[in-house]
Parts: structure tokens; C-alpha cells; sequence
């Protein structure tokens, strides 16, 4: 078996195969590796102007197809992390803030610097130790069911939390001091209302904005946490295009990813936009 | 520290907002000095622990990183091997202190790398302003929209896997981030009226970046750095994890981890104690990286 780690790019590597040095160059040929490299440059470039990501080195197909077929696996991921993260990350921000400068506060902000520092394939490592060896409550490996998602979704969740209970924190102490709350309280609606509609609601906008700028780092992280759980999805797809040095494919999987970044950036500024009615204009109304 | 009073009440919110209104509890607490605070010592001396167990990893273990023994494979923790042995009767404490310089060469080639191209980068937007500014940023930008580990990961690609194409990768990533708060800190030195009387009294821009704003914006930089250093390990570590750096065998943090998994049921300690040493590595240094502010 060839080591990937030390694998050339592919067309090298059809030589390495056994193939005739014709062979080889005629896939050069095929692939259009012998080109000036500006040439094949603005041949991606007009390809993808086409929606068209190139031809894995590898396999031979279509990038676009590959990274496709993975990208619901990571989403579903991705998504399930975010929810988690966030449901966790705004729990805790709250304790902390409403129990601020106390233990309470100790103890949630020391668990969300926790989240932040933690590497995924460690705190991932340690739930597979606990929950499926220990507990055998969740499987450790593999895709398909939900069973196979709470794991991977909680680690990585976990991770996010951190940053998303921080910056909760700061944001409800300083809702706590408009007076909104406080008349609030006068008027003796009950809390979970209180907290809910009016200190969570604009508290929470800011933390959706930071949840969109970390989804860099949950794409990222989702990589990791494949690699760990044994999933199918980008991740997986991303490091084997790596080790064989596939290039077309890594090229396609980066590009997607930051695709889907700037997406969630827009995106989260309308979310905010709706949560926050302080920041609409008046043309937005309602 | 002082007694403070304390809010009465059973409903949450009311204490809460009572804390809110209570001087004592408003004050910002007193600068410390980093040896009054016992989580940042703390901090200091595990990072100060590794980096000594790097540097005595031949005296300390002196049977080397690689000495396996299969007669020894998948101990438990116990005497004569601290922390267990792994499936090929390795030592793991051994290969985490020898891990140890992989680990912290690897962060600090990469965070020289980050600061290398950040600062110059963020300083030179920031300091002058203007077209330049604009230019360079959405340099930075366009950088940025590439999730950090992606970006590694494409850099890793095209350098071929390796501990070197690691620590580039990661610098690279995280240069556009510090190039973002060096322009920021910059920024917010040169509207002071000390840089306007500089200015006035014919320094050059070339003197004003680095007499005037350089000192006043260390602090800060560094600080950043810092945090940048947890980021780098944390990353370098999972490019490391997923097979894409050193070579198979090689203990390195993130890679030991990896070889460990396959063994968790039997021998947990070759994953958890490299993972272990990792995780309070990164948490001393963003614990550290937060105080120094």
C-alpha cells in the first residue's frame, strides 16, 4: 500500500501505479496540467464563472458532485451543533449575568473558557469514552440515525458555547440596566416572560451576530469532529483530497466553505434585524 | 477582597438588578499584578512546566520518544510508567514530553509567522489610514472569509502534508486576525493628541509608527498574541490529528491522540493523557493571554 502522506499529486501518483509514462501523459494531457499555469487559471476561473468546480484528479468526477453529496452530512452537523451551542451558550450567559459576580458566575464562565479551549478531538475522545464505552447510552462511530448525531453535535456544540455564553453575559448585564426592565418587573409580569421576551430577546441579537462569524470555526471544527465520530460528510472528503493530494477537491471543499460563511454573515444580520426591533429603520416597519 | 453587601429578595431578577445598582458591585475590580492572580501563576508555571519537560525530554526519559517494549504494550497507569504505555509498550509520560518540542516548535514557528505578517500588515493600515488602509484591509478581508481551519487545510494542500506545512498553514490563518487587531489598536493610538504633537513637531510617519505607536500599542499586541498562541496549538494540533502533519509514529500531541483512539477501550490513558496535556496547554495560554490585558 502506497502511504498517503507522502503521496505526489495524483498524475504522479498514476505513475507510482505502474502506468506507462505515455499513460501518464496523456492524463497530464487530459487534465490539462501542462498548460501555463495562468492559462489554467483562467480556465478555473470561467469554469466556475459556469458553476463548473473542476474534475477530481482521483476519481475523475465532477467536483461539484462530490462535494454535493457530502454537503448534507456536514450541514446536518453543523446545524444541529449551532442549536445546541447556542441553547447551551445562552443558558449559561444568562446564569452568569443574572448571578454575576458570584460562585455562578465563576462556574459558567470557567466552563464556557472550557468550551473555548478544548480541542473537539479530545472532548469528543473523552464523550466516546464516557457515553459509549462506559454507558453504551450512544453509538461511537458512524451516520445514518439521530442516535449517531448527538455525540458529534455535542461536542462540537460544547465548543461553541463558549464564545456564544460570553458574549450573552456582557450583553444581558447591560439590558439589565435599561429601564424597560425594571418597569417590567414593576409591573409584575412573570419571569420567565421578563427574561424571555424582553432582556433575552435584545441580549441575544448581538450573540447571533458571533455565531455567524463562528461558523468559520464550526466548519472547521466539523472537519475535526468527522474525523473523530467516523462520519461521512466535507471533512472526511477534505482530508482524504488532502493526503492523496487531490487539489481540484480541496479547492472545491474551501471554496463551498467560504460560500457558505459569507451566506450566514448575510444571514445573520437579517436574524438580528428581527430580533433587535431597535435596529430597524423606518422604512423596515412593522 | 471587601465584603459587599448583598440583595435580598427571592425573585432573581430583582437581586440581580439590585446587584446592578449597588456602587461596590459596579466597580471595576483593581488591576492586579499578574503574581496576585493565582489562575494566571498558575497558568505561567504549566506552560513554564512543558516548555522545561521539552527541553529536559533527553535527561528525563532518556530511552527516547520511540523505545517500545511489546512485552509492556497497554499498561495502566502505575509505578515505572507514570502514565501507562501505549499498544506498541511505548511510555506515554516519555512521548508527552518529547511531544512536548514538536508541539511548541510547531506554535511558536507559526505564531512568528502570524505576528511576522500580521503586524507590519495591521500597523501599516492603521498607522497612516487613507487608500493604503483601505487597500490592505480588504486584502485582510478577502483573507478572512476563508474559515481559519480551511484555509490551513488548502495550505496544507498545497505545500504537502508535513510538520513545516502545518506551522506555515497555521501562521498564515492566523496572521489576518492579528493584522485585524494590530489596525485596530493602532487606530485607536494615532487620534490620541500625543501623536498629533509628534506630528506637529515634524516626526516622521516612519518615527510616529514606531517611537509613538509601536510602545503603546504592545500591551494589547501581545496580549493578542497570546490568545493567538492557544488558537495556533489548537489548530496545528487537529491538522496534526488528522494525519496531515508529522508522520505516523512521530509523538506529537495530536498525533499521539490519533494512534491512541484505536486503543480506547483498552488503553484510554495513551489518548487521554496526550489530549489532557493539550487542552491545559491551550487553556493556559488563553487564560494567560486574558489577564495580561
Amino acid at each position: 500500500m502506497i502511504s498517503p502522506a507522502t503521496a505526489a499529486p495524483a498524475p504522479t501518483l498514476l505513475a507510482a501505479s505502474g502506468a506507462s509514462p505515455e499513460e501518464v501523459a496523456r492524463r497530464r494531457a487530459q487534465l490539462g496540467l501542462d498548460d501555463p499555469l495562468p492559462v489554467q487559471y483562467i480556465r478555473y476561473l470561467t469554469d466556475l464563472a459556469r458553476g463548473d468546480l473542476g474534475v477530481s484528479w482521483l476519481h475523475g468526477r465532477s467536483v461539484g458532485r462530490m462535494v454535493l453529496e457530502q454537503l448534507p452530512a456536514t450541514a446536518e452537523l453543523a446545524l444541529a451543533a449551532t442549536a445546541f451551542g447556542a441553547l447551551l451558550g445562552v443558558a449559561l450567559g444568562l446564569l452568569a449575568a443574572l448571578y454575576r459576580e458570584t460562585w455562578v458566575d465563576t462556574l459558567t464562565t470557567g466552563l464556557a473558557v472550557l468550551g473555548l479551549s478544548t480541542p473537539v478531538f479530545w472532548s469528543g475522545l473523552l464523550a466516546i469514552l464516557l457515553f459509549s464505552l462506559h454507558l453504551r447510552w450512544f453509538p461511537s462511530a458512524g451516520g445514518g440515525d439521530l442516535r449517531h448525531l448527538v455525540l458529534p453535535a455535542a461536542t462540537l456544540g460544547f465548543a461553541l458555547s463558549g464564545s456564544v455564553a460570553r458574549l450573552v453575559r456582557a450583553q444581558v448585564v447591560e439590558v439589565l440596566r435599561m429601564p424597560f426592565v425594571m418597569a417590567a418587573l414593576a409591573r409584575g409580569l412573570p419571569l420567565w416572560r421578563i427574561l424571555l421576551v424582553h432582556v433575552l430577546r435584545p441580549a441575544v441579537g448581538p450573540a447571533v451576530a458571533v455565531m455567524a462569524l463562528q461558523l468559520g470555526f464550526l466548519l472547521g471544527g466539523a472537519v475535526v469532529t468527522e474525523s473523530v465520530f467516523a462520519r461521512q460528510g466535507l471533512g472526511r472528503l477534505a482530508v482524504q483530497a488532502i493526503l492523496w493530494r487531490d487539489l481540484p477537491v480541496v479547492r472545491g471543499v474551501v471554496l463551498v466553505g467560504a460560500l457558505a460563511y459569507l451566506l450566514t454573515g448575510l444571514l445573520a444580520d437579517l436574524i438580528q434585524v428581527w430580533l433587535d426591533p431597535r435596529l430597524r429603520g423606518e422604512e423596515a416597519g412593522s | 477582597m471587601a465584603r459587599v453587601p448583598r440583595c435580598p429578595g427571592q425573585n432573581v431578577l430583582a437581586r440581580a438588578l439590585c446587584a446592578l445598582a449597588i456602587p461596590q458591585l459596579q466597580a471595576v475590580a483593581p488591576r492586579r499584578s499578574l503574581w496576585r492572580q493565582p489562575l494566571a501563576l498558575f497558568s505561567l508555571l504549566w506552560l513554564a512546566t512543558i516548555a522545561l519537560g521539552a527541553v529536559l525530554a533527553p535527561y528525563l526519559a532518556p530511552a527516547g520518544p520511540l523505545a517500545a517494549d511489546p512485552s509492556r504494550a497497554l499498561l495502566p497507569p502505575g509505578a515505572g510508567n507514570w502514565l501507562g504505555t501505549d499498544f506498541l509498550g511505548r511510555d506515554v509520560l516519555a512521548r508527552l514530553l518529547w511531544g512536548g518540542r514538536w508541539t511548541l516548535r510547531m506554535g511558536a514557528e507559526a505564531l512568528i509567522l502570524a505576528v511576522g505578517v500580521g503586524l507590519p500588515l495591521g500597523l501599516a493600515a492603521g498607522g497612516t489610514g487613507g487608500l493604503r488602509d483601505a487597500v490592505l484591509m480588504r486584502l485582510v478581508d478577502a483573507w478572512l472569509a476563508f474559515p481559519g481551519l480551511l484555509l490551513a487545510m488548502a495550505v496544507v494542500a498545497i505545500l504537502g502534508p508535513g510538520l513545516s506545512s502545518v506551522a506555515v498553514a497555521v501562521g498564515l490563518a492566523a496572521a489576518a486576525p492579528y493584522a485585524r487587531v494590530a489596525r485596530a489598536t493602532a487606530r485607536e493610538i494615532r487620534v490620541q493628541p500625543y501623536i498629533d504633537a509628534a506630528r506637529a513637531v515634524g516626526a516622521s510617519s516612519w518615527r510616529i509608527l514606531l517611537r509613538h505607536i509601536l510602545p503603546n500599542a504592545a500591551p494589547a499586541l501581545v496580549a493578542f498574541a497570546v490568545t493567538q498562541l492557544g488558537w495556533v496549538l489548537l489548530n496545528g494540533a487537529a491538522l496534526n490529528f488528522l494525519g496531515l502533519g508529522v508522520p505516523p509514529g512521530t509523538p506529537e500531541w495530536g498525533a499521539m491522540l490519533a494512534e491512541g483512539r484505536a486503543y480506547l477501550r483498552d488503553a484510554p490513558w495513551a489518548a487521554v493523557a496526550p489530549g489532557a496535556a493539550l487542552t491545559l496547554t491551550i487553556l493556559a495560554a488563553n487564560i494567560l493571554g486574558d489577564r495580561i490585558r
